[in-house]
């Protein structure tokens, strides 16, 4: 899961690459002098994120920037912490599982606020660098929080599109983090209030772009890993989530009906709808989640009963083929969540605040402008819709609504050194825990060794799922250095 | 256990902690929209304490360059 974070610098003309690379650099430094490990750089060798899945190159698409020149690093948790488009980034380490995920992304953001507080006592007295869990400033301007799903191949990529777009555009009645007003023309429609902070920007069905024309099935092809194997797919449609619950379900969810896309398991129905991109956006207004959308067979169905469509499918794969590829009891668990969900947003969504973050800050919002008699133009509103997201333990909304948690704090708390053990992350986390010294640079698919000879070792790590504690701790644990570990490995 | 439970929530009316976690507990019940509203005030009042000082000039200065 890839997050950019709002950022404002406080106190003096804000300047948000100068302040992403100051904050960053006040946490690597914070924990360098908790001698915790040398800072390691990123290594770009291998990124190529304009390529594009349906299997042509570039075609006058924009390719992404990479920004070399600014700040980036790999942490002992195995994620990328860097600056990028005027943003502080922070990637999660690869997890197995969509509650390991979701307990990453929980460290992210505790990376996040130790960043801000380190970075206030370096500050001047009288600034400070504020950082927000959002996705746009409420002026026109987004900012992404992307998922990435590890697929096999073989699957044609135009199944994949022709079946998860009923998904992308729906599963935003659970997933949305919830915005006062719209940033794009509503035509005749008031939108007070809307289900997602991203609808408003999205403009194509499918597409490689992220940062204009934004497409619901991005195309980006860059598998980070064995690339005649598999494929990332590279997810932009989401908000990102301060509510566990809705991240579980967003992850947990999206990663069911794409394992069922994987085995080519579908039912009977033809669930396409008419126009996605209309639709995501007619959903997204709609917090009432009665109105219908146009299906491409001419019938027309509410977003809740294309979601149960979806779960009922579901049920039906996992009773048929099992849920190992998502974990079975973390499969099981987003089945049960998911039906809880959809039961409660179908009788009374107000009953979820304190489980999706939609719910929970229309209540804090509409409370608020009912006990001062605001209209929903107010610019206060605004600001609570903002604060909703900010990170600061002690003006954060989102904290005071005290929302339900799915991962105990002590474990957050862990994995802001720690990476999971379940993927190659592992090993990645613990070579930078070992011997950070000797490593020069280090990316999603390998690590770069000096070990003093005339040539730099890459360890190359193509297998997502290989690189794991089970797999690698007993050989790592036998060697004193590197260069016994790269013997070992055969480098 | 879940009787005494009953019991206190039927006995609640002030807004404590201890109510919260009975409501919870039993989330089916004729006050529970009254509880809500409760609740629902506590979470204002604070928010009353915590909300920026300057919440328009804060939302003004709020730019963001675009992103992915």
């Amino acid at each position: 899961m890839e997050t950019e974070y709002g950022i404002l610098h406080r106190g003096i003309e804000s300047n948000p690459i100068a302040a992403s690379s100051m904050l960053i650099n006040a946490y690597v430094q914070h924990l360098e002098a908790e001698a915790e490990a040398e800072k390691v750089d990123w290594d770009f060798e291998d990124e190529s994120p304009g390529n594009d899945a349906r299997g042509f190159a570039r075609e006058g698409a924009m390719p992404p920037e990479i920004e070399t020149h600014l700040v980036n690093t790999v942490l002992t948790n195995g994620a990328r912490f860097y600056v990028d488009h005027a943003h502080p980034e922070l990637s999660t380490p690869e997890c197995r599982d969509a509650l390991e995920l979701v307990r990453w992304d929980r460290a992210g953001e505790e990376i996040l606020i130790q960043s801000m507080i380190a970075a206030k006592s370096m500050l001047p007295p009288g600034q400070e660098i504020l950082v927000h869990k959002n996705n746009s400033d409420g002026k026109g301007n987004s900012y992404g929080c992307h998922e990435n799903y590890l697929m096999d191949r073989a699957v044609p990529f135009g199944r994949i599109v022709s079946r998860i777009m009923p998904h992308f555009v729906t599963r935003q009645i659970y997933t949305g983090a919830g915005k006062v007003g719209a940033e794009t023309s509503t035509g005749d429609k008031k939108v007070d209030f809307q289900l997602t902070q991203r609808a408003d920007f999205f403009e194509e069905e499918v597409g490689l772009e992220t940062t204009l024309k934004r497409p619901i099935v991005n195309t980006r092809d860059e598998p980070h890993g064995d690339a005649q194997k598999y494929r990332r797919l590279h997810v932009i449609v989401g908000d990102a989530n301060l509510s566990e619950i809705s991240n579980f379900l967003k992850i947990g969810v999206t990663s069911v009906v794409l394992a069922m896309i994987e085995d080519d398991w579908w039912g009977p129905n033809d669930l396409t709808i008419a126009a996605p991109v209309g639709a995501l956006r007619h959903i997204s207004y709609d917090i009432s989640l009665k109105e219908t959308v146009e299906m491409a067979d001419g019938r027309r169905m509410t977003a809740l009963e294309i979601q149960w469509e979806l779960l009922d499918l579901a049920r039906k794969y996992a009773e048929d083929r099992g849920l190992e590829s998502v974990v079975e009891s973390v499969g099981a668990e987003v089945l049960r969540r998911w039906e809880a969900v959809l039961g409660a947003l179908e009788t009374d969504p107000g009953s979820l605040s304190k489980q999706l973050d939609w719910v929970a800050k229309h209540r804090l919002i509409d409370g608020y402008r009912e006990r001062h008699g605001l209209e929903w133009d107010d610019t206060k509103l605004d600001a609570l819709d903002l604060q909703y997201h900010d990170l600061r333990p002690e003006r954060s909304l989102f904290a005071k609504v005290g929302m339900e948690r799915l991962v105990d704090p002590d474990d957050v708390s862990r994995a802001v050194h720690d990476a999971p053990t379940t993927t190659r992350a592992w090993f990645r986390g613990e070579c930078l825990k070992r011997w950070s010294s000797s490593i020069t640079a280090a990316n999603w698919d390998s690590i770069v060794f000096d070990l003093g000879s005339e040539s730099l070792k890459r360890v190359g790590m193509m297998e997502p799922l290989k690189g794991t504690e089970a797999g690698l701790k007993a050989l790592m644990d036998q060697c004193e250095t590197p260069a016994e570990l790269l013997e070992k490995l055969g480098t | 256990m879940a009787a005494e439970r009953e019991q206190k929530k039927k006995q609640t009316t002030t807004r404590t902690r201890e109510a919260e976690e009975v409501e919870e507990a039993v989330p089916a019940g004729g006050d529970q929209g009254e509880e809500l509203k409760d609740r629902l005030d506590d979470l204002l009042d604070e928010i009353d304490e915590v909300l920026e000082e300057h919440a328009e000039d804060f939302v003004k200065s709020y730019i963001q360059k675009g992103g992915q």
